[in-house]
């Protein structure tokens, strides 16, 4: 029986976790370069509370991976080929992201104001 | 060449330390080493596959293709690895006692060996598909090819040091001990995965991630080697969210609870 229910809390919470807060309308779409190594920019501002998209482009012929455990993401972007990142509202801070594959280089922050 | 090498190092290790996992549980087990040598073959094959369609699977579903692919990936392991527990708990006694008549049981019935081959599969795949993008990219720049061959080889061959330390170390463990060992690393194992699949569906949108529950970073950081050691084997997180939590427990209990039900079904009470 209390198995049950808490079967069925878990639902309740799954289905109100996957519908999430109310989905920002049109989420901001920034891009960002990936050239000789390095994010252009390498220093992104955004309002707290508010979704975005990061469209990373590569345009490198080596493959990069953005990744960021700030924001809890990591994608492999292939040479000349672009991939959307999409972001949640943030609290404020600065979230730090790199390019894996060229750490030294690749680096960059996104600041949450 | 050295981050050539501390990259490699950190793709092998995970799939390492899984490999090693997996050869101490399936001790003993008749062609054990075999099925986890096709796994391995088998993962190294889709991590080419992988790498060479990485920008086919990017692109797939509305964009979201990889990270719908890993989280996939991820959960197919886990319900491996879950399968793969609730089966030996049925043999228990059996393994404990005789070694042999388990082994018969798994030549004759197809019993899941290849549950846990999928799964060094999937590991391999996973891992290697970076390994093979980032050495292909660091390969074709200017002088960089030597840097790829050499920090790649010992980067791997680093990994694979640090695998075979847990397995042998695995090893020592009493055989009459070791199976609850294996079966409670491999339920970790699976739960930390589950977790991690969460938060790759979170970034497809298709689950929400929750409130972050705390941050332990600055006891142990996740990207240090330690730390990446701990998020193999039991799935450690420095900043965990609400969702990742639940699904951790959620399948470490219901990985537990099946395999004491078959357990109990198999060896009914009083026949302790």
């Amino acid at each position: 029986m209390t198995k049950k229910i808490a079967i069925l809390a878990c639902a309740a919470a799954l289905t109100l976790l996957a519908s999430g807060p109310l989905r920002a309308e049109n989420a901001e779409v920034i891009i960002l370069t990936i050239k000789d190594h390095q994010f252009q920019p390498d220093r992104i501002e955004v309002e707290a509370g508010k979704g975005f998209t990061l469209l990373v482009k590569n345009e490198d012929d080596t493959p990069e991976e953005f990744e960021s455990h700030d924001l809890r993401r990591e994608k492999v972007i292939k040479g000349h080929s672009e991939a959307k990142v999409k972001i949640k509202a943030l609290e404020p801070g600065e979230y730090k992201f790199v390019g894996e594959f060229n750490e030294d280089t690749a680096k960059g922050v996104i600041v949450v104001k | 060449m050295i981050a050539a090498l501390i990259i490699v190092f950190r793709e092998v290790l995970e799939a390492a330390l899984i490999i090693g996992i997996v050869l101490a549980a399936t001790k003993g087990l008749p062609r054990a080493k075999q099925w986890v040598a096709i796994g391995i073959i088998g993962g190294i094959a889709g991590a080419v596959i992988v790498a060479q369609f990485a920008g086919v699977i990017s692109d797939a579903l509305s964009g979201y293709g990889l990270e719908i692919f890993n989280a996939s990936v991820l959960l197919l392991a886990v319900v491996m690895l879950a399968w793969h527990n609730v089966w030996m708990s049925s043999h228990g006694k059996q393994m404990a006692a005789d070694m042999r008549s388990v082994g018969e049981d798994v030549r004759s019935g197809g019993r899941p060996l290849y549950a846990l081959a999928i799964v060094v599969g999937l590991a391999v795949m996973r891992e290697g598909s970076e390994i093979v993008l980032f050495l292909y990219g660091l390969a074709t720049s200017d002088g960089g090819l030597k840097d790829a061959v050499s920090g790649g080889m010992i980067g791997m061959a680093v990994g694979v040091v640090v695998g075979a330390a847990l397995y042998f170390g695995l090893l020592r463990i009493p055989t009459r001990y070791l199976f609850r060992v294996t079966a409670w690393l491999i339920a970790l194992l699976a739960a930390g995965m589950a977790a991690q699949a969460m938060a790759f569906l979170a970034a497809a949108d298709v689950i929400n991630l929750g409130p972050e529950l705390w941050d332990s970073s600055f006891l142990l950081n996740e990207n240090s080697v330690v730390g990446k050691v701990f998020h193999t084997l039991v799935g450690y997180v420095d900043r965990p969210t609400f969702m990742q939590a639940i699904a951790y427990a959620a399948t470490l209990l219901l990985i537990i609870t099946a395999t004491h039900l078959v357990a109990r079904q198999q060896n009914p009470a009083g026949r302790k």
